[in-house]
């Protein structure tokens, strides 16, 4: 029983991350319709910069914190930025496959110049959680006990999630911005600035991207440039489980994901080694019988 | 005095020109009507109005000049414009769809326009938390004409409003439009195929025939002018 | 992905039951849509003799290059007979998949294993590759009816990321990876005369051929319009007798055996079959997706175009920054975004423009079904992701 506690605990975690990710997913998603390969190498990217702006030895030592907001104002920056020069002039072709390619473009791209620019060498990021453990309880022998990093980790993503969806929902802003995902001409009549709109999209974005990052590299014993590429795929999973218009819905699959995953790591045998079957077997299952993702809202089509 | 003035005006996609030198006037307070084929310019023209396409000519509300401007400029002009297939917010609610068009004003009425509209059509109550997209044709229609009014505009554009409507609904629509524009003074320009309700309720139409206005004239007069009838509005 | 528009170009939302004004993507049965309209003289002349220079070229090419060059040019045949096959289902079906690589490495590793456990000859382990895939796709291909436009690009996502997790529990070579080495004496060539390199070359070029012929003569078919109608305005299509499930499924299938064909032909140019790798399979995904779009969607001869120009890419990049490797995948991916860029509808369908400029309408042979819009009158589509210009 301990053990299958500590399991979940485990997978939540995990989860969290790919949560945080599949988030920023989301949110471009919601925005500007588009799925954006590149996003995982865009964190990395912000997050190497967190850790320029971090480090005692090779950067410039600022507190955690301060580095990684400064990270988020750039990567916000940057992200307006591709959205203008990269993206929008290609989708205006009209072909979501030739946007595909300009993210899957930006995907090599990133990695590569951000290992050219701060080298290959594994680099170790500060944590802005304390350390130590919490204990949850004991039953009988040792006793079950969460990180506080990780419930850092958990109040940060909650904490987003409250935050864009009170963007989204309630206020006028939010409004304009899914006016322009759901009908960016109809928006236009409406006075609404379709491009700013956009940018503001993938800017946001960009800014998870940036901090859900720097907190997973903070988490690890180091970190080099192949820390998203496993977790993009996660991610994915995560926010097609959950919908991908849903925002709540991509952090609760990121943490089914996370779940699923460490129980089959411990309890299922067989699937040694292949444990990504379970969370991508999961997406198989769902999808078939719920098209659109376990939070989704079903589209009516009209004909 | 005139509210909207087309001069000139020439435009299209590409290489390929629609409209060649249209003159148009939309006195304030009227509803003028654009009649015409499929495929005669009557869409083009508005678009070429809301800054969609790029035009040549001039194109003056109130008195200045608005060609050139990009669509969200004109429409914080005051011209709110419903395009063919109504621009439905689909993945939005009804409710969320009306607050769109209220988006740019910055008074503290919209609460009270959004009664009012409810209240003038009151199947868009019904269904203020329903997502927009999964309403009939009927009420999509009805939305996008509220939607427009909650911006509160001078002008309104309307582009085939009875575009795939049951004939019942097309009637209750363009009695509410001639509503609007008899009792609160709305200026609408508006485009059909639909002749015989649009002429109804105007005040002045124009014939549009590849790109050209072929006709024009005070509305009941093309209404019953039967030579005009037939060899441009079919029936 | 358009939404069908009236003669002034503006979007129509269809009224209920009736087929779409304009939408000019679906002829009924038993009447041709004119593929091929009278193209003048001297483009037809040119075509011709542009066609034979190239056929000479591609036969006399091994004679003339050196292995290593053959091998390289063997990889940018599979990769096009790969990309082909993807082209049917997302060019002109438009079912996204980034899972090919998957059926890829089904064509591979039933090869490499008859091979290597079983002691086949290679060129007949290719049939079976082709069939095996095939069924996998047409596995894949029923679920896939549920699943719409993103989700059915991330499912085979998924796939693609699955396989070689599968593939190495179950597989075990002699390094007890999941690694598999046919041996080299395995591919000697079958024709005296011709040394292995060369064979394996020809080998390649002739399935490239014959498959391209063959998605050539389905495209012009009857197939050919239900795909296109599937992607078209998929509803409207089922009123016009389409069988959707059967189109979608079925071109699923036949995908899927192109990429396998490819796979298995990998193991022969190549020499492995290897499933060490997470990503390698995602990667290859990604390879035809990107031979497909920069050649040229919904054509022909785009996927084998595409596939040269990568190929080609790769070599060049990394070529370009010896001492700093790193940058080959940088500079690589910014040459990506540069093609689409400036040549939206890839290369192929860049040329079709341009000729089409010079010559009267749109040139037929390179096979371009009619596209729901015209070209030149931007359609007005109401759906998230259109028109964004502006001047912001």
């Amino acid at each position: 029983m301990q053990l299958f506690i500590e399991q979940v605990l485990n997978g939540i975690g995990n989860g969290v991350v790919y949560g945080s990710v599949a988030l920023a997913l989301v949110l471009i998603f919601r925005t500007t319709g588009i799925l954006n390969f590149a996003q995982g190498e865009m964190a990395l990217f912000s997050t190497y910069i967190t850790w320029k702006l971090a480090s005692e030895s090779d950067g410039f030592g600022l507190p955690i914190v301060a580095a990684i907001g400064i990270s988020m104002a750039i990567a916000f920056i940057a992200g307006a930025a591709i959205e203008r020069v990269l993206i929008r002039p290609v989708e205006q072709a009209r072909s979501p496959l030739n946007v595909v390619i300009v993210t899957l473009g930006l995907f090599l791209g990133l990695n590569s110049v951000a290992q050219l620019i701060f080298g290959t060498d594994p680099q170790l990021m500060p944590s802005p959680f304390p350390d130590g453990n919490v204990e949850l309880f004991s039953s009988g022998g040792d006793a079950v006990v969460v990180s506080k990093a990780t419930i850092g980790l958990v109040l940060v993503l909650l904490a987003e999630c409250l935050l864009l969806w009170f963007l989204l929902q309630r206020t006028k802003l939010g409004l304009k911005l899914r006016a322009v995902a759901s009908n960016p001409d109809s928006a236009r009549l409406h006075g609404i600035k379709a491009g700013t709109m956009l940018m503001l999209g993938w800017a946001m974005a960009a800014a998870i991207g940036a901090l859900a990052g720097s907190l997973v590299a903070s988490q690890r014993t180091g970190f080099d440039g192949s820390l998203m590429q496993i977790i993009i795929v996660y991610a994915f999973a995560a926010a097609a489980l959950g919908g991908f218009d849903s925002l709540i819905g991509a952090v609760v699959a990121g943490v089914v994901v996370g779940i699923a995953d460490a129980l089959t790591i411990q309890y299922v045998d067989p699937l040694e080694g292949i444990e990504v079957v379970v969370p991508l077997g999961l997406i198989f299952v769902v999808l078939i019988i719920l098209p659109n993702g376990l939070f989704g809202r079903r589209t009516v089509e009209r004909v | 005095m005139s509210l909207l003035e087309l001069a000139n005006l020439r435009g299209g996609y590409g290489p390929v020109r629609v409209l060649h030198d249209i003159d148009l006037v939309v006195e304030e307070g009227h509803v003028a009507v654009v009649l015409g084929a499929n495929g005669a310019g009557k869409t083009t023209t508005l678009r070429a109005i809301s800054g969609l396409i790029h035009a040549q000519g001039d194109v003056v509300f109130d008195g200045r000049s608005i060609l050139g401007r990009s669509p969200d400029a004109v429409a914080k002009l005051g011209i709110a414009h419903v395009p063919q297939g109504r621009g439905t917010f689909t993945d939005l609610t009804v409710e969320e769809n009306l607050r769109v068009g209220a988006v740019n004003r910055t008074d503290g009425e919209v609460k009270s326009d959004l009664d009012r509209w409810y209240s003038v059509f009151p199947r868009l109550a019904d269904r203020r938390h329903q997502e927009a997209g999964s309403m009939s044709g009927g009420e999509q229609q009805m939305l996008a004409l509220a939607r427009a009014m909650m911006a509160r505009p001078r002008l309104l554009l309307l582009d085939e409003p009875s575009l795939g409507l049951a004939p019942l609904v097309t009637r209750e629509l363009f009695a509410q439009l001639g509503d609007l524009n008899h009792n609160h003074g709305l200026t609408v320009l508006v485009v059909e195929q639909n002749a015989n309700l649009a002429l109804d309720i105007g005040h002045w139409g124009y014939v549009l025939e590849a790109g050209r206005i072929a006709v024009q004239g005070a509305a009941h007069e093309l209404h019953d002018d039967e030579a005009v009838r037939k060899a441009y509005l079919g029936f | 992905m358009s939404m069908p528009s009236d003669a002034t170009g503006a979007a129509v939302e269809p009224a209920i039951g009736t087929l779409p004004e304009g939408a000019e993507a679906v002829t009924a049965p038993g009447e041709p849509p004119p593929l091929r309209p009278h193209l003048p003289r001297p483009v037809l002349i040119a075509r011709i003799v542009i066609g034979v220079a190239l056929s000479v070229a591609a036969l006399y090419a091994p004679f003339y290059f050196t292995p290593e060059n053959n091998r390289i040019l063997s990889q940018a045949l599979y990769l096009s007979i790969a990309a082909m096959g993807l082209n049917l289902l997302t060019g002109f079906t438009g079912q996204v998949s980034i899972g090919h690589g998957a059926f890829f490495g089904v064509g591979a590793f039933t090869t490499a294993i008859l091979m290597v456990d079983h002691g086949w000859t290679f060129e007949a382990t290719i049939p079976v590759a082709a069939v095996l895939s095939g069924l996998v796709g047409l596995l894949v291909g029923f679920p896939a009816l549920r699943v719409r436009g993103l989700y059915l690009a991330l499912v085979t996502l998924a796939l693609a990321v699955l396989f070689p997790r599968v593939a190495s529990k179950y597989v075990e070579g002699a390094g007890g990876v999941a690694l598999l080495r046919p041996r080299r004496s395995e591919f000697a060539s079958l024709i005296d005369g011709l040394d292995d390199d060369q064979w394996a070359y020809f080998v390649c070029l002739v399935l490239a051929v014959v498959l391209f012929v063959l998605a050539w003569n389905l495209v012009r078919g009857r197939m050919g319009r239900a795909m296109v109608a599937v992607r078209d305005q998929e509803i409207a299509a089922t009123t016009v007798g389409v069988n959707l499930a059967g189109t979608k499924v079925g071109t699923f299938a036949l995908s899927a055996a192109y990429a396998g064909v490819a796979g298995s032909l990998s193991v022969m140019i190549d020499r492995i079959a290897d499933a060490t790798s997470p990503i390698l399979y995602l990667q290859r995904s990604i390879e035809f997706l990107v031979a497909m779009v920069i050649g040229g969607a919904a054509t022909i001869l785009g996927p084998a175009v595409g596939a040269f120009l990568l190929v080609w890419l790769r070599r060049n990049t990394e070529d370009l920054v010896e001492g700093k490797e790193i940058l080959a995948p940088a500079i690589f991916g910014a040459a990506l975004i540069a093609i689409v860029y400036v040549l939206p509808e890839g290369v192929v369908g860049g040329v079709d423009r341009l000729l089409a400029r010079v010559g009267r309408r749109s040139s037929g042979s390179l096979v371009r079904p009619a596209p729901a819009s015209a070209s030149d009158v931007p359609d007005d589509s109401t759906n998230p992701g259109g028109s964004h210009e502006e001047g912001t």
